[in-house]
């Protein structure tokens, strides 16, 4: 069953004549954890940045579900370089802004958490809930929406309960310590009801123990929420153990794709981690 | 939690209707004239429009300092549209009575003053909102300043009465309206501050990024908080207007977004009584507790102050708000609200540790 939750096709992002994306291809598929790797400064951000709609890309397109959400070809003079005579094609403009893909079930973290500072951790994840309203401000104003505004607040506590942070919902987010806090990042993420989550370095700054806790943790998020995760990640242990499959970027390009234990025996990826063998 | 909260309601509603019964008191009392019904007065519109300000600046994040703009489109169209039939021969005179011949009740034009402030913020925001921090300053301050600048136009006088003052519209007499006015409008504020979308305002103020990330549309719900903020600073401007019993476009100078921006920060950004309480503070140094420095005659004893001189006053307020300022660098309140469950906590956590 290969049933597309994400599609990438020919993305390229150009920033002056710095290419940080060069005609990236990709896909995920629904269930599964696919890892995006590579050295620092490789376009994995950059990638997740113009899937979340944070960029526009230069060129290319982004399918969820099927559906195009994404879609940039280049016009003027970058149009020749790219399309050549094939004009008819390039027509259609998708460029929605970043909180209309997250409706759509594209939820994300940040490589640097990205916490809201002032709010309690109860309240970080209550916020995130506002997408999915109905009321508007009428409404929301006067309270007649206490029903949704209760369930939320149901809902709220129940993911909090999930995922362990309970017992400090009141606290100020900023006093956790850093493990819980990627934590709540997630937490946030998925009060927004995704189907894919994407995960922007989650073990950074990790120790070991912490970073295996955070490998069961995703799988068991990825079961109990039927999601499909996508993420980027420099701990090899964890890519290694939890990954379906993974993509490989070096400079901006694709070097290698593959399961795990392909991406292991790979003298490119090895080539491009560890510097070329002068001597082979 | 939820006891808390209820009893935190309740106690605010006997404080409020507390003060509503000191007010009919003290008119009672007091000679109509006294300094304490000016600074009551002027002090409850201050409030309304600060905590408008605040609700800009404090919640969502966005530094527009164009409040003096929209209290003058919610004056000129209080002043407008209330002047009597009768009377708008006399005021309009030098444009043959004006174009406008009929007279609304107060409470819709009161009304009206705020939709038009809002639908004028609506337009403004639709391109100045793409505008960050001081830029969206500048480009609200210049809004303000434009707006003061047609109003005073003779080509429009017809409506506006040009740079002459608009009057004989209806006033209020008793302290109790503005102060009725103003607690409704702060309560409904306070309402949506704490409602799924004040939450919404403060994510922007937080994390704009993360709050785009988390599906949060940050064009719509910044252009709903200008919106609303003008709202309520037009009604304020109507409030004013008929505080003043005159409305002249040359008052609304950014002087005054000024003294609503110390108000603010005075107060702590980000707190609702905070706004309040600091803006009973300013008003009533401003108009009333600092006016002996402007009297040349004053003398302790027998001792003659001779540096005692009118304008003196504002060199004093100056170093009162330095200091305000240098001591308390996020306002009287901070981003604290004041409430009597956190207030009967503290005391009882005393208790405990002085046991």
């Amino acid at each position: 069953m290969s049933d597309r939750v994400l599609e990438l096709k020919d993305i390229t992002l150009q920033f002056g004549g710095v290419v940080a994306v060069n005609s990236l291809s990709m896909h995920v598929d629904r269930g599964e954890i696919v890892s995006l790797i590579g050295p620092n400064g490789a376009g994995k951000t950059t990638a997740f940045n113009a899937i979340t709609g944070v960029y526009v890309p230069t060129n290319g397109c982004i399918l969820f579900e099927g559906k195009k959400i994404v879609e940039n070809y280049p016009h003027g003079k970058m149009k020749k370089l790219y399309a050549g005579s094939d004009n008819g094609k390039y027509t259609q403009h998708i460029e929605p802004t970043p909180d209309a893909i997250t409706k759509l079930g594209v939820a994300r973290t940040f490589q640097n958490i990205r916490l809201w500072k002032t709010q309690s951790v109860f309240d970080n994840v209550l916020i995130a809930k506002h997408l999915r309203r109905t009321s508007n401000v009428f409404t929301a104003t006067f309270r007649l929406n206490a029903a949704e505004e209760k369930k939320q607040r149901e809902e709220t506590a129940e993911l909090l309960n999930i995922l362990g942070l309970y017992s400090v919902k009141d606290q100020n987010c900023t006093t956790l310590p850093y493990g819980l806090q990627r934590r709540l990042e997630i937490a946030r993420a998925l009060a927004t009801e995704p189907k894919l989550l994407l995960l922007d370095e989650p073990a950074a700054g990790m120790n070991p123990q912490e970073t295996l806790e955070l490998t069961e943790f995703i799988g068991k998020i990825r079961d109990d929420f039927k999601l499909t995760v996508c993420m980027i990640e420099h701990h090899m242990d964890l890519v290694m153990n939890i990954s379906d499959r993974i993509y490989v970027l070096n400079f901006g390009a694709l070097i290698a794709k593959g399961t795990p234990e392909e991406i292991q025996a790979n003298p490119t990826v090895i080539a491009a981690y560890l510097g070329e063998d002068k001597n082979a | 939690m939820d006891s808390n909260k209820k009893r935190d309601l309740a106690a605010s509603v006997i404080l409020i209707a507390l003060l509503f019964l000191i007010i009919t008191v003290l008119e009672q009392l007091l000679p109509k004239t006294s300094m304490i019904f000016t600074v009551l007065k002027k002090g409850s519109i201050y409030a309304l429009v600060a905590v408008s300000m605040n609700l800009l600046n404090g919640f969502t994040g966005l530094f527009s300092l164009g409040q003096a703009g929209f209290m003058l489109l919610g004056a000129y169209t209080y002043g407008i549209l209330t002047i009597p039939v009768s009377a708008r021969a006399a005021v309009y005179q030098y444009y043959n009575g004006g174009i406008v011949q009929f007279a609304l009740p107060v409470f819709a034009a009161i009304l009206l003053a705020g939709v038009v402030a809002a639908f004028f913020a609506y337009l403004i925001g639709l391109p100045v909102l793409h505008l960050k921090s001081d830029y969206l300053a500048i480009a609200t301050l210049g809004f303000a300043e434009i707006i003061r600048a047609i109003f005073q136009w003779d080509k429009i006088g017809a409506l506006t009465n040009g740079s002459n003052l608009l009057r004989k519209f209806p006033i209020f007499h008793s302290t109790l309206f503005p102060f009725a006015v103003s607690a409704v409008c702060i309560g409904i504020i306070v309402l949506l501050i704490n409602s799924t979308y004040g939450r919404a305002f403060k994510a922007i103020r937080d994390d704009e990024v993360a709050a785009e990330a988390m599906g949060i549309n940050l064009a719509h719900h910044k252009r709903l908080a200008f919106t609303i903020s003008s709202f309520f600073a037009g009604i304020s401007g109507a409030l004013l207007a008929m505080f003043q019993t005159t409305v002249q476009a040359s008052q609304f100078k950014s002087a005054m977004t000024y003294e609503i921006l110390l108000i603010v920060v005075i107060g702590g950004v980000g707190s609702i009584t905070g706004s309040c309480i600091s803006s009973f503070l300013f008003v009533a140094c401003s108009e009333w507790w600092l006016r002996f420095l402007d009297n040349s005659d004053t003398f302790i004893g027998s001792i003659h102050l001779s540096m005692l001189r009118p304008g003196f006053r504002k060199v004093v307020f100056s170093v009162v708000i330095m200091a305000i300022v240098l001591l308390y660098q996020k306002g009287i309140m901070g981003d604290k609200e004041f409430s009597i469950s956190k207030i009967r906590e503290k005391l009882k956590k005393k208790k405990a540790e002085d046991e």
